[in-house]
């Protein structure tokens, strides 16, 4: 029979979407908060303060390209410093956003519907963020172009047996997939808006955006379809894109690179990382337009339990390191560990292990999952750890190889971090400009949950 | 000048004027009518331009750089005269083909013989000359990095009166005017003073100016030269003499604080011919054994097989017991521990064992009643006349009492000194502290320096004459045995600067003789026959001598030094405190009483080359600090005082002080410190003022070696820039090492070390190389860390000065390194160096990473780096085992100044920042051989191809060819049982091998323990 | 029976308020024998493709044929750039070490995929169509917000304006209206 989302089900688990809406209210409602409302102040500070982020990205960029990488704290043992570290991270953070929108409906988990555009967004920004940093990092960022394979004189070719091409074609594939993605599953509620909108600038806006969607019953039949489809071929690309990224040092012969494990804990780290963002986005969000209707606690528990899920596979990652290290018989693995543990930089290794290991077990209640606070605060502390792990692996590793001789130690600069904040800047400005124009929740899926006579939506496969 | 002037005329006013002369003259004629009215005509549209003065003004500077910049290459000629390439090169110069020329490079007066490469008249590179008996084909780190000063920015280019800019033409006018004055007075007020003199034509020039003059005297002046040698000889045989040393005669060596392996006039002929003693074919070994007692640890005490730290002024000590054991009589007696006197009971019996094959030695730091007592024990043991031999000094020294510095300031003080005359060397910097050099000076009626630098000295004179570099000028210099060689210029002078050799001919004939018919003139009339030439045929013996780079004939003549018997030595040895045994050292914090050395630095010595960018950032042996000097402290003085590594300490030697960071340095003696000489310079040039402390102001004439001092610790830190940190090999197979005995027993214990995968156990089929297959053994028994080939390939391949604040960041940039580990016990370790540079492996981990291709496989199997392609994303040296890849992370090759791009080897592109670089296996000069090859229609030979790293090293440890070759010299190295591939164990199957290292204990000072290394 | 005028409408449109009306509507009409008529909803209703018979879209294929060509050449640009054309020794490597152009042919497979199902999803819709009859009417900006519409063609062969009006009102709509061309 009918399945009522609006329905809490079991005692105090909240439904995915608060009592007494319909068709008009969902519509209303979330078109409304672009079209009629006002942007709230939280919002307008949010911007205000990440555009001067992004400024802060514009100067550390000039001047690097100016100087050149010698203004990082990167030196001979230690060729990669936190530039790549962020770009590992952020494409980690862009995982949730296809894992959402791609894998959890391939599973049939209906309660994506509410958060999925708003990830497909997330993960759009954080790919466009995660792409500056192989140009940043380049001795001579003029000539990025010579990656890419394009004919010309010379008949030069980038070398495909390197890592580094993989990416290229990894994360633009990424970025465009997404992308599409993203776009293909806004054309209905670009209808919406385009219909809704009063003022005629508005209307025409989107209504080329939406190029004329009238909600056919064939064009659905297609458009399904090819959805269904893009799903399909997202979640493969999803699991290559960090498994290629996890193959920039897996490849490499550095003990703590060279290690089969690292892409399945690439992957999982990314969607571990990827949810703790969203929630660390949204869960503001929610409350600045007051979304509680849609995006409810029942789906903040959702996402709690895939990051508890995905936190314990990467902590799985970490015992195995420990294990082949000392399993293996080879000195330099087992140096490597003892030194990530123990050596100049073992604080990090700590860290690393309390923010991904150990504070994530709190997810295991419910009072905690249910508790918008302390999800928040998990969710940074998520973060930050992802981002140490990253450090670790990059840094801690380079900085001792096999000969001690070459050995040294890495500080980052100013001009280090100023790019890191720059790009959060980006980010954070991209994510509320784009809550500010589209509408952040997908209008036309979240109807698709509302039950009418005869029609059976089939809830067995919904998480608990 | 008919009131028009045409460009043509000013270029004619200008010409044979460079540098700030243009400028002048420029200025000068910018001031004449003709000048305005012919600007006016040349550039109409300047006119308004030009009588506003401020734009006006610019407009001249645009003109004159334009100018002198013409000018500037206009430098770029050979000399007027007729100089000769050396063997078998072409007369005249083919555009693009570099030509070899011979000249001689003096340290403290003493010649090495070098060969000069040349590029369109440019001297670009220096290298030994086989024929020179104090090079023996190979060089230092000194003589291939004085080609740097050459082309300084910094140089010092105009006559200066008072610090300001005057001409020559004044000066000489001033001078002559003051030597009539002194010719009145038979010189009495003339004073001139110089460093050692073994140039004839310098000496004859100087006995006639003498005769000239006859109250005049000449003053000598060195402040790490080899005094103390020359006085132990005049004790031990009453009459001067210089000890030669065979060593590869002598079985057992035992060095009292001598590191003659990388100091001294003939260090490059000792060194040769120790490690040919060390060399060892096949699985038997016959290897000398070197004892070394040093007070610091040095090149030759890395070497060593039984080391053992004394400090400076307990190594009288152990010359003593030495003696008495050996039984020379009447020999002074001191007290050893009970542990140093079995060491040194265990070495007078292996001396003993080894009568006439043995060598024993004394180093320059150290009293002349050790050097005279170290004759005495060579002539107890038999050496002399099989590994000792002397010969006649070759410096030009007579009167040596009445020559010395005090003498001269004394002079000074009473003041009899009217006219002074400084001939290179710096006195004011390095003279010793209680003369107060600079303040003697003031009271000098006429004080002239003559120097390439504008330096401390030249600065307190009235007058600084700016001298020609040895590249530029004619001169001619002895070696250590006394052959004469031609220092032969290659350019004339960039400046108008001025030889020593031409300011004393203007001194003795008033007369602007060039330096060409000076020395020629010498020879020819006072010199080619006592050189054996026979009448006449002047021209080819001088073309021989220009050709071969040495003069025939010119060898000193042995001479029969007998051994006085110690009486004099024990009275000398009696005379002045320093020279005493120190009585042991009280350690109390905070003021604690300790024994300073001071030591001319390893890498930039007395001082004379602190403006030197390349010996500044080279890594000094043993401690791989650069750019400063430092507190050298044991780890046990270090924890009795507190000290960490990097903490200024106060340091005081009667009554002066010095601020110093500390270093803790294992193996350094437990009872002092090692302070180095040469920096704290202020008025050295760019690169040099301001780097490290300089250590003069505590030195005094009396206690030149060492002196007591107390050391305070001040809490204050100062950052010390090391290229190597970590000094442990942590159990890794690294530098593999065993004694002789193991070898013996098992000859391939070094490839046993380490599991390295067979071809067969790879998936992949790999490339076959069948044409040629460069490849490279270096030999850690011969390598003696001397750093030579560090400097040779950076001059060869245009390797760009980072800077301290760079190094201190782990950026230096050098193509090859050498590694240094300790082992065992930290007070007195085994020290290990092992030469790094590109393996040029065939699984290379930096190619398949790189994802541009800019790094790839040539078809003769060398990693070749294509730096037009690299865009920088230094993944290849990430994914480098052996980190030997360099990046410019900044802008490091000089683009500014051009005349360090006119030094630029044309052959090597110079990189810009971003680009990764590493070492080619000198793919230029593979290419050169395969030309040459070429053109005679044959493929190249073995020993065509001779790397930089190789042709400098001093040991022959370093030897390159291919590898399809069974007969080459490589490939005999790689098939010795002691070959072992470094990380071949991660299959990268380098080109580049090692052979194991070999040490050869005395089974008497249980040797059997010391285990294999690695 | 007579010819429609196909210049005069387009077709007429019924408004339901409730998804299942229009769809019993849509499953009555073509019971009748429609066949040329469309609905228009606010959200996909899988159920009315059976009503609509409308027939299985051959997109898929379309989008495997599409990965097919990307792989394919994904890796010939692979092969040819560093066997044929550039022949060089990477760290010993072989010129066609396959195993490392995997990574490449594979995401040149899912790009091609996905940018063709994408085109193909929206040129096979007849997107962007910025102008179309059933705009004309009024309410219709309605069907992306709550209300559910049937339009029956004008070039349906049964099409009779005024019967077909009634068998419409006879479906109980909220509305019937014609849709002007």
């Amino acid at each position: 029979m009918a399945y009522d989302y609006r329905a809490t089900e079991g005692d105090n688990v909240a439904p995915l979407i608060a009592p007494g809406h319909d068709y008009a209210t969902i519509t209303d409602k979330i078109a409304g908060n672009v079209l009629d409302r006002k942007t709230p102040k939280g919002v307008a500070i949010t911007l205000a303060i990440s555009f001067s982020l992004v400024m802060v990205l514009v100067v550390g960029a000039s001047y690097l390209f100016y100087k050149g990488v010698g203004i990082w704290g990167i030196n001979n043992p230690v060729g990669w410093g936190i530039a790549i570290v962020n770009l590992v991270w952020w494409i980690g953070i862009g995982h949730a956003g296809t894992l959402i929108s791609a894998i959890l409906l391939l599973l049939h988990q209906h309660w994506r519907n509410a958060i999925n555009r708003f990830a497909e967004a997330m993960t759009l920004f954080a790919v466009c963020c995660a792409g500056l940093f192989p140009i940043f990092h380049l001795g001579r960022p003029w000539l990025a172009f010579w990656l890419a394979p394009y004919p010309n004189t010379m008949s030069m070719w980038p070398n495909f047996r390197s890592p580094l091409v993989w990416d290229v074609f990894a994360i633009s594939t990424y970025l465009l997939v997404s992308f599409m993605f993203w776009f293909v599953g806004l054309i209905p509620d670009l209808a919406s808006m385009r219909d809704r909108s009063k003022k005629r600038w508005q209307k025409v806006c989107y209504g080329i955006l939406a190029m004329g969607w009238r909600g056919s019953a064939r064009h659905w039949h297609r458009y399904e379809m090819a959805y269904l489809l893009l799903a399909g071929l997202a979640t493969p690309l999803v699991v290559s894109v960090h498994s290629v990224v996890s193959f920039d040092f897996a490849v490499g012969i550095l003990p703590g690179w060279h290690a089969t494990i690292f892409p399945p804990y690439f992957v999982a780290g990314a969607v571990f990382s990827g949810f703790a963002m969203v929630i660390t986005l949204m869960i503001p969000v929610r409350k600045l337009y007051h979304l509680e209707d849609f995006v409810t606690d029942r789906h903040l528990d959702f996402m709690a339990k895939v990051m508890l899920a995905t936190g314990l596979i990467v902590l799985y990652g970490y015992a195995m390191e420990l294990f082949f290290a000392f399993y293996s018989g080879s000195e330099y693995e087992a140096y490597m560990m003892m030194n990530r543990m123990t050596g100049p930089y073992g604080w990090t290794y700590v860290l690393l292990i309390l923010c991904n290991g150990l504070i994530p077990q709190l997810l295991w209640s419910k009072k905690v999952r249910l508790n918008t606070i302390a999800l928040f605060i998990i969710s940074i502390v998520i973060n930050v750890g992802m981002w140490l792990e990253r450090f670790v692996i990059v840094v801690t590793s380079l900085h001792r190889d096999f000969l001690p001789s070459s050995w040294d130690m890495y500080t980052p600069t100013i001009w280090d971090w100023s790019i890191y904040a720059g790009t959060l800047g980006v980010f954070v400005w991209l994510m509320f400009v784009f809550i500010r124009v589209m509408p952040m929740i997908s209008i036309f899926e979240l109807k698709h949950l509302l039950p009418w006579k005869g029609r059976i939506i089939d809830t067995s496969a919904d998480a608990n | 000048m008919s009131g028009k002037l045409s460009i043509e005329d000013i270029r004619e006013k200008l010409a044979g004027r460079t540098g700030e002369q243009y400028w002048r003259s420029l200025d000068e004629l910018a001031d004449t009518e003709e000048f305005r009215s012919a600007m006016q005509n040349e550039f109409p549209t300047d006119a308004p331009v030009w009588e506003d003065p401020v734009s006006r003004r610019r407009f001249l500077h645009l003109m004159g750089a334009s100018i002198a910049l013409a000018g500037l290459s206009s430098c770029v000629k050979q000399p007027d005269e007729k100089i000769l390439p050396y063997v078998k090169q072409p007369e005249y110069l083919i555009p693009g083909k570099p030509l070899t020329f011979a000249s001689a490079f003096t340290m403290s007066g003493f010649a090495t013989g070098v060969l000069v490469t040349s590029h369109m008249g440019r001297p670009t590179k220096i290298q030994g000359n086989p024929d020179h008996p104090a090079s023996l084909g190979a060089a230092d780190t000194f003589s291939m990095a004085s080609i740097l000063h050459l082309y300084d920015p910094d140089r010092s280019q105009v006559v200066r009166r008072n610090g300001e800019i005057t001409t020559l033409d004044k000066f000489l006018a001033q001078l002559s005017g003051a030597l009539d004055a002194q010719k009145a007075l038979g010189g009495s007020g003339l004073r001139i003073l110089t460093g050692t003199v073994t140039s004839p034509t310098l000496a004859w020039q100087i006995e006639s100016l003498l005769k000239e003059y006859p109250k005049a005297k000449w003053h000598r002046y060195e402040p790490a030269g080899i005094a103390n040698e020359r006085e132990g000889s005049r004790l031990a045989f009453g009459e001067a003499a210089q000890a030669i040393y065979n060593f590869e005669k002598a079985d057992v060596v035992f060095s009292l604080d001598a590191d003659f392996i990388a100091e001294g006039p003939a260090h490059l002929k000792y060194a040769r011919e120790f490690s040919e003693r060390r060399r060892v074919r096949g699985a038997k070994a016959n290897i000398n054994r070197l004892y070394c007692a040093e007070s610091f640890p040095t090149v030759t005490g890395s070497v060593a097989d039984h080391r053992l730290p004394v400090r400076a002024s307990r190594i009288t000590d152990f010359a003593n017991r030495l003696a008495a054991v050996l039984g020379v009589d009447g020999a002074p007696s001191s007290q050893l521990s009970d542990g140093e006197e079995a060491w040194i009971t265990a070495v007078a019996d292996d001396l003993k064992a080894h009568r006439g094959a043995s060598v024993v030695i004394a180093g320059a730091y150290q009293p002349p009643s050790v050097h005279a007592l170290v004759h005495g024990i060579n002539e107890a043991l038999g050496n002399v006349g099989t590994t000792v031999s002397f010969v006649r000094p070759a410096e030009f020294d007579p009167d040596p009492a009445g020559s010395s510095m005090t003498a001269l300031i004394e002079d000074i003080a009473k003041g009899q000194v009217d006219l002074l005359v400084i001939a290179g060397g710096n006195p004011v910097y390095d003279a010793p502290a209680e003369l107060q050099f600079a303040d003697a000076i003031e009271k000098v009626g006429m004080s002239v320096s003559l120097n390439i630098y504008n330096d401390e000295t030249a600065n307190a004179c009235g007058w600084h004459v700016p001298e020609s570099h040895y590249l530029e000028a004619w001169g001619d210099a002895r070696a250590f045995d006394g052959t004469a060689s031609i220092v032969q210029p290659l350019i004339a002078p960039l400046y108008n600067t001025m030889s020593v050799y031409e300011l004393l001919a203007e001194m003795t004939l008033r007369s602007g003789k060039k330096g060409y018919e000076i020395v020629r003139e010498y020879w020819k009339d006072h010199s080619m026959k006592s050189a054996g030439a026979a009448d006449g045929d002047f021209e080819s013996f001088w073309n021989r001598s220009l050709n071969d780079g040495v003069v025939p004939g010119t060898a000193s003549p042995a001479m029969a030094a007998r051994f006085r018997g110690t009486e004099v030595i024990v009275a000398a040895w009696k005379a002045p405190d320093a020279w005493k045994s120190g009585s042991p050292v009280r350690i109390s914090f905070p003021g604690s009483e300790v024994e300073v050395m001071f030591r001319a630095d390893p890498t930039i010595g007395d001082g004379r080359f602190a403006n030197n960018g390349w010996l500044q950032e080279l890594p000094k042996p043993i401690t791989k600090l650069t750019w400063d000097n430092a507190a050298f402290v044991s780890p046990s003085l270090a924890d009795s005082i507190g000290v960490h590594d990097e903490e200024i300490v106060l340091i005081e030697v009667n009554g002066a002080r010095c601020l110093i960071p500390a270093l803790i340095l294992p193996g350094h003696p437990p009872d002092s410190i090692t302070l180095h000489l040469g920096y704290g310079r202020s008025h050295a040039g760019r690169v040099g003022n301001g780097a490290g402390v300089n250590i003069y102001p505590l030195r005094f004439s009396t206690t030149a070696s060492w002196a007591t001092a107390s050391i305070v610790r001040t809490g204050q830190y100062s950052k010390l820039a090391r290229t190597q940190d970590h000094h442990s090999m942590e159990g890794r197979p690294i530098v593999r090492s065993a004694t002789v005995t193991e070898f013996e027993t098992d000859p391939k214990f070094a490839r046993e070390m380490s599991h390295v995968p067979t071809k067969a156990e790879s998936l992949y089929p790999g490339h076959e190389y069948d044409g040629y297959k460069w490849g490279m053994s270096i030999d850690l028994n011969s390598c003696t860390g001397c750093n030579a080939c560090v400097i040779a390939c950076q001059s060869e391949n245009n390797i760009p000065v980072a800077g301290k604040d760079q190094v201190l960041n782990g950026r230096e940039m050098h193509w090859i390194r050498i590694d240094r580990y300790y082992s065992g016990d930290l007070d007195n370790p085994d020290i290990h160096s092992q030469p790094v540079a590109c393996m040029h492996c065939e699984n290379a981990p930096c190619e398949p990473v790189c994802p541009v291709s800019a790094t790839s496989h040539d078809s003769e199997g060398l990693n070749v780096m294509v730096y037009n392609r690299c865009v920088g994303t230094r993944y290849c040296s990430n994914n480098c085992p052996y980190k030997v890849r360099r990046f410019n992370f900044l802008q490091y090759s000089d683009v500014e100044h051009p005349t360090v791009q006119m030094m630029q080897n044309p052959d090597v592109t110079v990189r810009n920042r971003g680009v990764m670089e590493k070492c080619t296996y000198c793919v230029q000069r593979i290419s050169a051989a395969r030309i040459d090859a070429k053109k005679e229609d044959r493929s190249i030979r073995d020993g065509d191809v001779v790397t930089a790293c190789q042709s400098a090293c001093p040991a022959q440890a370093i030897v390159f060819g291919d590898l399809n070759d069974p007969l080459s010299e490589v490939s005999k190295a790689k098939s010795q049982p002691r070959d072992y591939g470094l990380l071949a164990e991660l299959n990268t199957s380098p080109r580049t091998s090692y052979l194991a290292r070999l040490t050869n204990p005395n089974p008497a000072l249980g040797g059997a323990e010391k285990g294999r290394e690695g | 029976m007579k010819k429609p005028d196909l210049h005069a409408i387009y077709g007429l449109l019924a408004e339901f308020d409730a998804p299942e009306d229009l769809l019993a509507a849509a499953q009555n009409a073509s019971k009748k024998g429609y066949r040329h008529m469309d609905a228009y909803t606010p959200f996909p209703m899988e159920e009315l493709t059976e009503a609509l018979s409308i027939k299985r879209s051959t997109l898929s294929l379309f989008v495997l044929a599409c990965g097919v060509a990307g792989g394919v050449l994904g890796f010939a640009m692979q092969y040819y750039s560093s066997v044929i054309d550039y022949p060089l020794n990477i760290g010993g490597k072989p010129l066609n070490s396959w195993p490392q152009f995997i990574p490449i042919t594979f995401e040149m497979t899912i790009l091609f995929a996905a940018i063709g199902a994408v085109v193909g999803m929206i040129f096979r819709n007849g997107l962007p169509r910025p102008v179309h009859p059933v705009f004309n009417v009024d309410r219709f900006e309605l069907a992306s917000r709550d209300k559910f519409f049937l339009c029956i063609e004008a070039t349906d062969p049964f099409f009779n304006r005024r019967e077909t009006e009634e068998f419409l009102m006879s479906l109980n709509p909220a509305h019937v209206t014609v849709v002007d061309n």
